[in-house]
């Protein structure tokens, strides 16, 4: 069989299981796990760029996520002028208190020498950081007590929430930044960890920073790209055309909207890929690989290897951001508390091994694949473990136990994915060429 | 001015309990730096050995409970940590067996065994949740205290005392006895040179005929040993929940690079280092200063560095630190 009509088999695999989903339960469903397909697509190729192009492990790919998710409230949510008035100047000029004493320190550590470096940096990191709490502190407390039922936070720009999407790529890249110049070029289990520390600290900052993303009170109904259901039917060219159809208009309405949101996904996965594809072949694709392969030869050939790794850690970390922004948009809501990193780390991991490392195409399938298994293994689950307790009496809290456990499954289940494709098949699925 | 009342306050609220915190850790970064230091790689399912360790033993400790074993005044679970070592240990070393022996003898990248463990720790999570579920289970039922707050005031006659709670003087003494029986092992045992022979040069340590499956072996048993006590031990004296020892990872990893990567010493002075750390920037110090400070410099905020929400950013700083400025660690471990 050649690649291309294998390559068609599985996307074409993928579809039929999209398809079963849409025709035994419902198509609505269907739909979601299509969209959320689109959206894990993108975050595997993100990842993708960092493992398969260049070697570097990334544990923090939830915090780059939840950055986009932050991203998408920061631009779209209209501003609250009172919690503005109340303390937004004060908690700005904090923030740059803070960052201007860790830059003075930088510039002291490099300016001075012996004895007085070590003291300066010590008493400007201590200075800065009281100066910084003291304006910091009083701002964040007026602007919470703002409504804090409602809001309680500044806001947003009130801008349109597509304007998030590439935001929401800046801001892990800023992230990425800061990350990758202090564990890159470092041995390569170092930035696992770093990175897996990130990601709990801004995991952290977004449930606590109750000013900046309202913590666990969640940030609910941010303005969408695509048009309401309840506008649509109540427009009579929409109901008529459902009617038309065979549909009623609330079904179909939900169904408008989804898809609209999948085209646009759709979109965005395109070009993603296109520009991954297109990275890939081209020279600075072929000296990542060199570098992955070979980073003493590579280093030999006056290539900067940490300069690269940078790089390419920015550049895949924008792209979870990205897709990040791009969830956050298609759930209409920040949920701090929902940011798992069995979910979105590791499965992402898990989608790109399975997939293919090094390879686009088959980070995309990854993404779809794997999606899909992580939803239907639970009813699958279910099913399979209503089966093996069948034969124990009913209330034997054994059965119990192993109904209400179904839930666990699903990590057993990725977990064993993974070390099966690794062990067996570890190129994935589409290998790389 | 009162420094004895301060210190009693900083006794109960930062050193005692910093301490209990401090043993968990090493126990848990030596474990992490054996295998860094005989198997090369960073083994991220270690908080989840930890927590199926912990888990091993509760369900022991539930069927001693059941038969009407008890230890008196000590936690059952004490007794019933032998047998969830050897649990543990026989299932690292099945997991040995069937997945990290593949890679091994084909000696690949450690970043490979790095993602590899990643695919364990999964499964380590699942059988845990299976087993024992995902919610908070307290397992000790032994006295709560060896001396109380109220004891030690009535006792010395101070404004402020300090209790300890029995949870944290078995960590103390069961941590303390465990890094000595594992010193005493690598340093005067046959085995034990071995495999510090092995950990120093590899090639070498084969040249002069030490096998290596059996010192791979004998380096699981250890882990799952040190592995299980400190999971036991931290649940013991917070709480047993599956998730917190996940969350556990970036404290141990952060203690083992702390103290440099392969070297047991330094393992355990990175615990130190960071829960010392960790519980003084997150304790509010307003108390300890009201003794300490004349009455009239005496605070009013709570002069807490940073909110408990942010105990990971600690660790995390920490480690920041030490990788710009001393990658190889406190006490120069491996760096490759």
């Amino acid at each position: 069989m050649s690649e291309t009509a294998r390559n068609i088999g599985l996307f074409g695999l993928v579809a039929a299981l999209i398809v079963l989903t849409g025709v035994v339960q419902s198509w609505n469903t269907a739909l979601v796990i299509l969209n959320m397909g689109l959206v894990s697509a993108v975050m595997a190729l993100g990842v993708n760029l960092q493992w398969g192009f260049a070697g570097l492990f990334n544990v923090g790919v939830m915090g780059f996520v939840a950055l986009g998710g932050l991203a998408a409230v920061l631009v779209s949510m209209p501003p609250v002028g009172a919690a503005w008035a109340a303390g937004g100047g004060r908690v700005i000029l904090g923030l740059l208190l803070g960052a201007g004493s860790i830059a003075a320190a930088i510039f002291a550590w490099r300016a001075l020498s012996g004895r007085t470096r070590g003291v300066a940096v010590t008493a400007i990191i201590l200075v800065g950081f009281f100066l910084y709490r003291a304006v910091f502190d009083p701002a964040v407390e007026a602007i919470e007590s703002v409504d804090s039922a409602s809001t309680g936070y500044l806001g947003g720009l009130g801008l349109p929430v597509i304007v998030a999407w590439p935001v929401g790529g800046l801001l892990a890249a800023g992230a990425a930044w800061i990350i990758g110049k202090i564990a890159l070029g470092l041995r390569s289990d170092y930035l696992a960890i770093a990175t897996l520390g990130i990601a709990e600290i801004i995991i952290a900052v977004l449930k606590n920073e109750d000013w900046l993303s309202r913590g666990v009170k969640n940030v609910i109904g941010l303005p969408r790209p695509v048009p309401y259901e309840v506008d649509l039917q109540q427009s009579e060219t929409f109901a008529e055309r459902a009617m038309s159809l065979g549909l009623d208009p609330v079904t179909a309405s939900g169904l408008w909207v989804k898809a609209n949101y999948g085209i646009l996904l759709a979109i965005v996965l395109l070009i993603v890929f296109v520009l991954a594809q297109l990275a890939l072949a081209s020279p600075w694709g072929r000296m990542m690989r060199a570098i992955r392969d070979n980073e003493t030869a590579a280093r030999a050939m006056g290539k900067d290897v940490t300069r690269r790794h940078l790089q390419v850690f920015i550049l895949g970390s924008a792209v979870c951001g990205l897709a990040g922004a791009m969830m956050t948009t298609l759930d209409g809501q920040l949920t701090p508390s929902s940011y798992q990193p069995l979910r979105f780390t590791f499965l992402v991991w898990v989608m790109v091994i399975v997939g293919g490392s090094g390879s686009n195409l088959g980070a995309v399938l990854g993404g779809f694949l794997i999606w899909l298994l992580w939803v239907q293994v639970e009813p699958v689950g279910q099913a399979l473990m209503s089966v093996i307790a069948s034969p124990l009496p009913d209330g034997s809290a054994l059965r119990d136990h192993l109904l209400a456990s179904t839930a666990h499954i699903r990590l057993f289940t990725m977990g064993l994915v993974l070390l099966l494709v690794l062990r067996f098949s570890p190129r994935g699925l589409i290998p790389e060429k | 001015m009162d420094l004895i009342n301060a210190f009693m306050v900083l006794m109960n609220f930062v050193i005692v309990p910093a301490t209990a915190y401090a043993a968990q850790l090493s126990l848990g970064a030596l474990g992490v730096t054996m295998i860094y230091g005989i198997l090369r790689f960073s083994n991220f399912a270690h908080g989840d050995s930890m927590a199926f360790g912990a888990m091993a033993t509760i369900l022991f400790t539930w069927g001693l409970q059941a038969l009407g074993v008890s230890l008196g005044p000590l936690p059952t679970a004490l007794l019933a940590l032998p047998l969830g070592i050897a649990v543990t240990a026989a299932f690292l070393l099945g997991t040995d067996r069937a997945v990290y022996r593949f890679y091994r003898a084909q000696k690949a990248n450690p970043v490979i065994l790095v993602i590899v463990s990643m695919g364990v720790m999964f499964i380590y999570n699942g059988i845990t949740r299976l087993i024992i579920g995902p919610d908070d289970r307290n397992f000790d039922d032994g006295a709560r205290f060896l001396f109380t707050v109220r004891d030690f005031k009535e006792w010395s006659g101070l404004e402020e005392g300090f209790g300890l709670r029995s949870s944290q003087a078995i960590t103390l003494v069961v941590a303390i006895a465990a890094v000595m029986l594992l010193f005493w092992f690598l340093n005067r045992t046959r085995t034990g040179k071995s495999m510090r022979a092995f950990s120093d040069n590899e090639d070498l340590a084969l040249l002069s005929g030490i096998n290596p499956e059996y010192v791979v072996r004998v380096t699981w048993i250890i882990v799952a040993a040190l592995a299980t006590l400190a999971g036991v031990l931290y649940g013991l004296d917070k709480s047993f929940k599956p998730f917190t020892y996940f969350q556990l990872l970036l404290p141990i990893f952060a203690a083992a690079i702390v103290g440099g990567l392969g070297s047991p010493l330094g393992a355990i002075a990175g615990g130190f280092v960071i829960a010392f750390s960790e519980v003084t920037i997150t304790y509010a110090w307003k108390r300890v200063l009201t003794y300490a400070l004349p009455d009239e410099m005496a605070p009013d905020g709570l002069v807490q560095l940073l909110s408990t929400d942010y105990k990971f950013a600690v660790s995390f700083m920490i480690l920041v630190v030490v990788l710009l400025f001393r990658p190889t660690g406190l006490f120069r471990g491996k760096s490759v």
